[in-house]
């Protein structure tokens, strides 16, 4: 610790922080504009110069570390004097259109300009002017001449999504920003650069000209669209939400958001939101009143109950449902005498049920990924599932951890891998458990000799993992690496209540049926809650089957959608921002949110349909006025934190079903993980969100004869699709990749098994 | 001694006279008095009267859209809406101003960055239902033509006070 004084003020600082970190701590301001607590120092705007005793010129606050006895003035004659001349010449070549830029009341160079801008301008010659560039469907880069080259955005890409995709080229007077790799800005997490640009050079094009700052209210609600919990400003006009905002939080999100969560507000008013109960009869939708088609649900549900035996129930549930939309579902299930009731759609192993110590979780803190000094992570498209924690973990390497890889699929994640086996989907266990017993027999080879040198060790399964045909395996084998280093193991949480779901209880037990088994041996009524069966499902072509052949399948959803083919009555209800709910992150943080604006037309926050149906169904115990009250019944006594166990008992070995000929591996997109973004028009318009493709190894390519780019036919169970070929030799061999999720893979089998492939 | 001083005086009808003085002197002064509507009282250059909205000679509406008589005024009788237009510039889609919420402080005038939204001397008009003042942005665009000469000399007199 040393002291130093900033304005008369006596502060005890650490040593080597910075004279504008000092002097935030003591809660001066220092004006700044390329200076950010979260990246590198560039020192290039100048606007932060102060006066230091002794130092014959200003020196820039950001860029002078403390020294002891150090005298620093930020409002001394000379000081001031250096700040409005700086801003004198940043002002000269913007243009001053506030009144139509979008940054206009939120913006640093308005506000700062304010306290050490002139009256007017004594430049009377031309403005430099930058043209505009399309640097893709999120951010928009139409007004280049506002920018004042702080190349904020240029260190965000180099430094936190680990990509440089905007660079300052030219020199002086004619620097200017551009993207240079491909043309567009690619990254899943781009929107921050919007966030970051003090003035208004990079603003969101899906909002552009929307709002002002000042009209929009903002609202405190937690991320539905991954498992990270990420906090969130909704901000609203005229019970509309018209943008998203991260909300600082250190222990979670710091102050990042993905695109994912930042642009799929934008599908919550789409053409295909379900806005008034629907019930099929004679194969013809009509829209009826809330009471007719709850008590048409009622009704079928009794008659099935009384009849077949509740057992011919299931319930389907997302697992980005709330906790108390889930926590009802399977009290409602429960309730008619069934236990069929599940949220894990994607997962095909389900032989760890009853062997699980606890509620499966990250097995650390957020924080604590960053803390780890050697990471093994297996099965994970790791920067599309889950772009935040990719970028902690980006920068705990460039702090110096080592990341190992198991994994079918080698996509780059834009950050050095100390360790990486690629193997196919049917090795994936047997490379895991190799890397246990090397570093239980302490071998120093590969990935075992990277996390045995380590002292903070984390393996973390991924969502590739958690969907594998020998899951329960893997989590066993995890399980003794993690015990063998010391470490801590867990999982990534495939959406934002994977926790959740297990805390409501919205899992079958010993008695019930799991997803997989409700929809292999179909049952007569489904309940399904935001599901879409033929994205949202490890089997696709089992759940349609499944749905086709039920005589009633209740489908509480957001959007119409395949529903009207194969559904008997639709109930609108509220995606998050519109209900009020509780969220339980990857890390066991339990965040409750209230709806930001008031459900579209006839929706209604679907706890609150659960509740109407349990009371015409007589199920005892569905007298609740809040959301509140299911939540506190649903975790009533429940600590949370004790509950969360990835122990694993002995689990049988199971071999590898569907070997032989090609295997499938895939991914579910990054903007196809759920129904609101699936119906983002911006998230859709991206490159992440193109269409499917699929990608071989160039022995594949030359066994088709085809070209990359060539359509050609993949079947899987029966049915085919046609899709482009693409080549990717970083697969492992006999490994042929085709997402899941989408529409256009759709009709396709399971997300694991044997595929072939042949010319169209 | 009062006694006769207060004689002479009501003897000669002196008050009276005083008072008819005062009368007459009124009865031929300059009248103060406007016959409105065939008179009408002089008009400073920044009277505050209906409001309307400008184009520049070309014929492009000067408004951009910037909301800050929207967020300025206190009786919130301005409401905006917004879009891109085809060719990309900022534009309202609507701009109404609620007159009977209208208090006519000149503050929409004051903000505004390009001189679109100005009060006029107009102050002769009427609505015969409430929501004839209800002015619409083509309402208010057609008192700015209507006006325009004047408003445009208004502004150049006002121009080197400001």
């Amino acid at each position: 610790m040393i002291k130093i004084e900033i304005d008369g003020k006596l502060i005890e600082t650490e040593n080597g922080v910075t004279v504008i970190e000092a002097a935030h701590q003591a809660g001066i301001a220092i004006p700044h504009f390329c200076y950010h607590k979260k990246l590198s120092i560039a020192a290039n705007c100048r606007m932060c110069l102060v006066q230091v005793e002794k130092a014959p010129k200003p020196l820039p606050a950001c860029a002078t570390s403390v020294a002891e006895g150090m005298k620093v003035y930020t409002h001394s004659a000379q000081a001031v004097k250096a700040q409005k001349g700086v801003m004198e010449f940043l002002l000269i070549n913007h243009p001053l259109d506030c009144p139509i830029c979008d940054q206009g009341g939120e913006c640093m160079l308005q506000d700062i300009s304010v306290g050490y801008g002139g009256v007017a301008s004594r430049y009377h010659e031309e403005k430099r002017a930058v043209l505009g560039k399309d640097i893709g469907p999120l951010v928009s880069a139409e007004e280049m001449s506002r920018c004042i080259n702080c190349t904020r955005c240029v260190r965000f890409g180099q430094e936190i999504a680990g990509m440089m995709e905007l660079g300052q080229a030219f020199r002086g007077e004619h620097a200017e920003i551009m993207s240079f790799v491909s043309g567009t800005v690619d990254s899943e997490l781009s929107g921050n650069m919007i966030d970051l640009c003090p003035v208004g050079a990079l603003t969101s094009k899906p909002f552009r000209y929307k709002a002002r700052s000042w009209e929009l209210s903002r609202r405190r609600s937690v991320s539905a669209h991954d498992s990270l919990g990420t906090s969130l400003a909704v901000q609203t006009k005229s019970n509309r939400v018209l943008r998203v905002l991260p909300i600082e939080n250190d222990d979670i999100n710091e102050c990042w958001l993905s695109d994912k969560d930042r642009f799929a507000y934008e599908g919550l008013n789409s053409a295909e939101r379900l806005t008034k109960p629907m019930i099929k009869q004679d194969g013809k939708w009509h829209e009826v009143e809330w009471q007719t088609a709850l008590e048409f649900v009622a009704n079928g549900l009794r008659h099935l109950a009384n009849g077949a035996g509740a057992a011919h129930i299931g319930a389907l549930a997302t697992a980005n449902s709330t906790l108390e939309e889930m926590y009802l579902l399977q009290k409602l299930v429960r309730g008619l005498g069934s236990n069929n009731v599940d949220f894990r759609l994607r997962q095909t192993d389900f032989s760890g049920d009853g062997k699980q110590q606890g509620t499966p979780w990250l097995g650390m803190s957020i924080a604590d990924i960053s803390r780890a000094d050697r990471l093994l992570i297996v099965g994970s498209f790791l920067r599309k599932d889950h772009p935040l924690l990719a970028a902690r973990i980006r920068r705990a390497v460039k702090n110096g951890a080592q990341v190992n890889i198991i994994h079918s699929a080698d996509d780059d994640l834009l950050m050095n891998v100390a360790n990486k086996a690629i193997v196919a989907p049917d090795a994936l266990l047997e490379t895991l458990n190799q890397v246990a017993r090397d570093v239980a027999a302490q071998k120093d080879v590969g990935i075992a000799a990277s996390l045995r040198s380590g002292e903070r060790v984390a393996v973390l399964l991924g969502n590739f993992a958690q969907q594998h045909p020998q899951a329960a395996q893997l989590q066993a084998a995890a399980q003794q690496i993690a015990a063998a280093t010391n470490g801590k193991f867990g999982f990534f949480g495939e959406a934002a209540n994977s926790v959740g779901g297990y805390l409501a209880n919205a899992v079958p037990g010993t008695q019930g049926l799991n997803a997989a088994a409700m929809l292999e041996t179909p049952r007569k009524a489904y309940l399904l809650l935001n599901v879409e069966p033929e994205l949202d499902c490890a089997n696709p072509q089992q759940a349609m089957a499944a749905m086709h052949t039920a005589d009633l399948v209740v489908s509480l959803s957001a959007y119409k959608h395949h529903a009207l083919e194969y559904a008997d009555v639709l109930l609108p209800i509220a995606p998050f921002t519109e209900t009020s709910g509780t969220f339980v992150s990857t890390e066991g943080r339990v965040q409750s949110f209230k709806g930001a604006v008031k459900p579209l037309g006839e929706a209604r926050p679907a706890w609150k349909v659960l509740r109407v149906l349990g009371n015409l169904l007589k199920v005892a115990g569905f007298e609740y006025d809040t959301s509140e009250a299911v939540r506190d019944e649903a975790l009533h006594g429940m600590d949370v934190a004790a509950r969360l166990d990835n122990g694993i008992g002995a689990v049988e070995a199971k071999p590898y079903a569907g070997q032989g000929g090609l295997q499938r591996v895939s991914d579910v997109p990054i903007y196809a993980t759920d129904a609101v973004v699936r119906r983002s028009a911006p998230l859709q318009a991206t490159t992440d969100a193109s269409m499917p493709r699929v990608w071989m190894r160039s022995e594949e390519l030359g066994k088709l004869g085809v070209q990359p780019g060539t359509t050609v036919r993949v079947s899987q169970g029966g049915a085919s699709v046609a899709l482009a070929a693409a080549l990717d030799d970083r697969l492992p061999k006999g490994v042929v990749r085709v997402a899941a999720g989408h529409a256009a893979t759709a009709a396709l089998g399971a997300m694991f098994g044997t595929i072939t492939l042949e010319r169209a | 001694m009062a006694k006769i001083s207060s004689f002479f005086k009501s003897f000669l009808l002196l008050e009276l006279l005083k008072g008819m003085a005062v009368t007459g002197k009124h009865f031929f002064a300059h009248k103060v008095t406007v016959q409105y509507p065939d008179e009408k009282t002089p008009q400073s250059f920044r009277f505050r009267g209906l409001h309307a909205q400008r184009r520049y000679p070309n014929g492009e509406e000067r408004c951009i859209a910037c909301k800050l008589c929207e967020a300025v005024c206190p009786a919130l009788a301005i409401k905006i809406e917004v879009a891109e237009r085809e060719d990309g510039s900022r534009r309202t889609t609507q701009y109404d101003i609620d007159l009977t919420k209208c208090i006519f402080c000149g503050f929409c005038e004051e903000s505004c960055p390009v001189d679109a939204i100005v009060e006029t001397r107009v102050f002769e008009y009427h609505g015969e239902k409430r929501g004839d003042l209800y002015y619409t942005k083509p309402m208010l665009l057609a008192v700015g033509d209507k006006h325009e000469a004047q408003i445009a000399k208004d502004r150049a007199a006002d121009a080197k006070y400001r």
